[in-house]
């Protein structure tokens, strides 16, 4: 069975996103070994030769016109809707 | 309990519905049903009925969303702190196609944030409680949802239902539930959780109302390519002596008494009508949830990050960094169960481990297809309770997430296979609580299994 040490969460956070606080940290190393360690029982299940199910709709390819679809929402209301803009950009911090 | 019918007939005005609807929502204010009210614009849609400039199936006609569908007039916060301030600019289709037929939304519905969660108590904003009983849980996510239709504020009210939180909620609160078929209603303008068994559905009072609304929602969206033509005919006549499987795997000891017991009412209910009813076996059932707690977080660790503090919703402050803000924001905007799910998600999907979590559980998931495949080659339909409990007590489950999983254990497994499945009131418990029996059919069997529903109903 997989155990996920305190350092494995601290690299799936990273791996996330997500800053996590120490306390935080401590939960999440037994909530996420107490799920793996339900979850493993999959590996019982005999699934040699069995295709994976990825979607369940009988759609494939599913194609329309290339045409521009109008949604109704302006360049300016979106733009709007970030938390800070300059000269119809975006603004966030140095990357590097 | 006010149906649609009895709305349509009554001599009231538009704005005498909403005005009232908006009383009853004051007067409920202690469930914490509602996050937000779109009140302003619900009373102009309202006297634009009344003028006659809006005409329809549903005109005047109050309704609820769930606050992970974007609507006009409030935000959509998903109850997370995200997107606590988010005003959408859009409506999701759902939303646009009851409008188009002069329904009105009064207000956005409490939720399990991101619809993460059996019990509501997942909200950034706190729980929701329960309609019946205000010392147990409203079940979830939709848990808002549920108990504004379960309390008579609104005749009907939308929900999402990715594992059970439109048919578990249903069942807590003593309300008819619909989880479509896979791909029957837009999701275009929803919130995503697992885009791979995300389904939108509603809350009503009788199983003609839930058939009216899926009908109005149902059908082709070019703004979401998973979308099927409606397939829904309403008022299909009730096939006699239909061939119904009670799944033996959901009525073991694990599961409540009093919940076994009004399973097998209706199983007699049913039997009384002419129907057959024999117990079959579904062994995958008790593999289903380990799956869906696989495959949920890897769609979920996907969908989530989209929310990073750049383009909407909420961004941390005082950070000097790009990665340094997408760690607060996503630190501060997500609960814990986000946070589990995600890192969950980010485990199955990572290089060493795929093959023995993601690729095994998506093989299992075609294992349970077959063998529902199996069992419709006999069966019109199958039968189990909706939850193995009615309605817990807040805070019962929240200290363990695995205990709380195990409320959707008889939920999941239809959602991974894509079926329809619909959350039906099937009396009470000793206590007083309400229990649903779960009926789940082949994939566009949802208005054949609403009207075998409905055909019990009127026996009642």
């Amino acid at each position: 069975m997989t155990v996920i040490s305190r350092d494995d969460v601290q690299h799936l956070a990273q791996l996330s996103s997500l800053q996590l606080a120490d306390d935080e940290v401590t939960n999440l190393v037994t909530d996420i070994n107490d799920i793996l360690g339900y979850v493993e029982q999959l590996s019982q299940l005999d699934t040699a030769g069995v295709e994976p199910t990825y979607q369940v709709t009988d759609l494939e390819n599913v194609g329309r016109d290339d045409t521009v679809i109008d949604y109704g929402v302006s360049r300016e209301q979106l733009l709007a809707l970030a938390p800070a803009q300059q000269d119809n950009q975006v603004k966030v911090p140095k990357v590097l | 309990m006010t149906t649609i019918s009895d709305f349509l007939h009554s001599n009231k005005t538009a704005r005498q519905h909403v005005e009232e609807a908006l009383e009853k929502v004051a007067a409920n204010e202690r469930y914490h049903a509602l996050l937000s009210l779109t009140r302003e614009r619900a009373l102009e849609r309202a006297d634009a009925v009344d003028r006659g400039e809006i005409t329809g199936r549903l005109a005047g006609i109050p309704f609820v969303v769930k606050d992970n569908f974007l609507a006009f007039g409030a935000p959509t916060t998903a109850a997370s702190k995200m997107l606590e301030n988010f005003v959408a600019p859009l409506q999701a289709t759902a939303v646009e196609r009851l409008e188009a037929e002069g329904a009105i939304c009064i207000g956005k519905a409490n939720l399990d944030a991101f619809a993460h969660g059996g019990s509501t108590e997942n909200s950034a904003f706190g729980p929701t409680l329960n309609a019946i009983d205000t010392t147990k849980v409203a079940g979830g996510s939709s848990g808002g949802s549920a108990v504004v239709t379960a309390l008579d504020v609104v005749p009907f009210a939308l929900g999402t239902d990715t594992g059970g939180s439109i048919r578990q909620p249903a069942s807590f609160n003593g309300v008819v539930g619909v989880k479509p078929t896979y791909g029957t209603v837009s999701r275009y303008g929803v919130v995503a959780m697992a885009s791979s068994t995300d389904t939108i559905g509603c809350f009503a009072h009788t199983a003609a109302d839930a058939s009216l609304i899926m009908d109005i929602m149902a059908g082709q969206d070019e703004r979401d390519m998973t979308t099927l033509p409606n397939f829904f005919t309403l008022s299909e006549p009730v096939k006699a002596g239909q061939k119904i499987g009670l799944i033996r795997e959901s009525m073991t000891d694990d599961v409540d008494s009093e919940v076994r017991d009004r399973t097998n009412d209706y199983a007699e209910k049913l039997r009384a009508v002419g129907h057959i009813v024999e117990e079959v076996d579904l062994p995958m059932l008790k593999h289903s949830l380990a799956m869906y707690y696989v495959i949920v977080p890897a769609e979920v660790s996907s969908n989530l990050a989209r929310y990073d503090g750049i383009r909407y919703g909420l961004r941390a402050e005082g950070v000097k960094t790009l990665a340094e803000l997408y760690g607060k924001t996503r630190d501060q905007g997500f609960v814990t169960e986000n946070k589990r799910r995600i890192m969950i998600g980010s485990f199955v999907l990572s290089s060493g481990y795929f093959d023995a979590y993601y690729l095994q559980a998506q093989k299992a998931r075609t294992l349970l297809i077959n063998a529902y495949n199996e069992l419709f080659k006999t069966y019109d339909v199958l039968l189990s309770p909706v939850s193995p409990t009615p309605a817990f007590g807040l805070g019962e489950n929240t200290a363990d997430p695995i205990k709380m999983y195990l409320a959707d254990i008889m939920t999941v497994p239809p959602s991974l296979a894509g079926l329809p499945a619909m959350s039906i009131p099937a009396g009470v418990t000793s206590a007083g609580l309400p229990v649903g029996v779960q009926l789940i059919g082949p994939r566009k069997s949802d208005a054949a299994l609403l009207g075998l529903a409905g055909s019990l109903e009127d026996q009642a």
